[in-house]
């Protein structure tokens, strides 16, 4: 798993690639809440760009549940972007997009 | 159930395991010339069932997985089998959303997956200890 941020305007883009399990998933938990601790101070947006994330499990929806509750604190919108058809659908079925929304 | 193919094994309860226990089903799958949509349901089963166990059934201390896949015709046959503390109310455990470790981040949608992906479930205690995932999944292709 790996990820790279770009910063623009108010939005910080983070590109997530690779296999995101229980494995895995620590480091994009430490990752994103290093940047929530570093890096957001005149942001208000987090876009997670999932379109090279090959495969997910339950744990990346308890991990986003997670970064939501951190980040909301603070302020800071947490959006979906570009899922594969597959990732999309654990994103649907778990309903996540109701408090993550899904933007284009 | 006399399997047209089958395999087991065992495997250490580790995170770094549970990419190898589902791309080793989802290889062992290919000659029923599966979808990606097919291999990609399997593999989130077992990677649900298996990260189960290991965050589960031994609370991240180890302990040894069980796992044994069949083929027969067009239906592929997993078990997924821990020693570890088990699950006592699994009705319950098997509800969306429910988990025993939300301090931890844990969604409580493994079980729901299983369930969606795969045409069969069942979870039930092992003896002496622990517990036993079967799952089957029809293979369209």
């Amino acid at each position: 798993m790996e990820i790279k941020y770009e910063s623009a305007d108010d939005c910080i883009y983070a590109e997530l690639s690779g296999e995101l399990d229980e494995c895995s998933a620590e480091y994009v938990r430490i990752s994103l809440d290093d940047l929530l601790n570093g890096k957001t101070a005149s942001k208000s947006k987090l876009v997670l760009d999932f379109s090279k994330v090959s495969f997910m499990d339950s744990t990346g929806i308890g991990m986003l549940l997670g970064r939501y509750n951190k980040f909301s604190r603070q302020s800071i919108n947490i959006y979906i972007k570009n899922p594969t058809s597959y990732v999309n659908r654990i994103f649907e079925m778990t309903g996540i997009y109701q408090i993550i929304p899904k933007v284009c | 159930m006399a399997f047209d193919n089958y395999f087991k094994l065992e495997f250490e309860a580790k995170k770094v395991n549970e990419s190898f226990a589902r791309n080793t089903v989802a290889m062992f799958c290919t000659s029923l010339k599966p979808t990606l949509s097919e291999v990609n349901d399997i593999k989130t089963a077992v990677s649900e069932a298996v990260t189960n166990s290991i965050v589960h059934g031994y609370e991240n201390k180890g302990g040894t997985i069980v796992l044994e896949v069949g083929i027969e015709s067009n239906t592929v046959d997993i078990k997924i089998t821990d020693l570890g503390i088990g699950i006592s109310d699994i009705d319950m455990a098997i509800q969306p959303f429910f988990t025993t470790k939300t301090e931890e981040e844990h969604s409580g949608m493994g079980f729901t997956l299983m369930d969606s992906f795969m045409n069969f479930l069942e979870v039930k205690q092992n003896k002496p200890s622990g517990l036993m995932v079967h799952m089957k999944k029809v293979i369209k292709g």
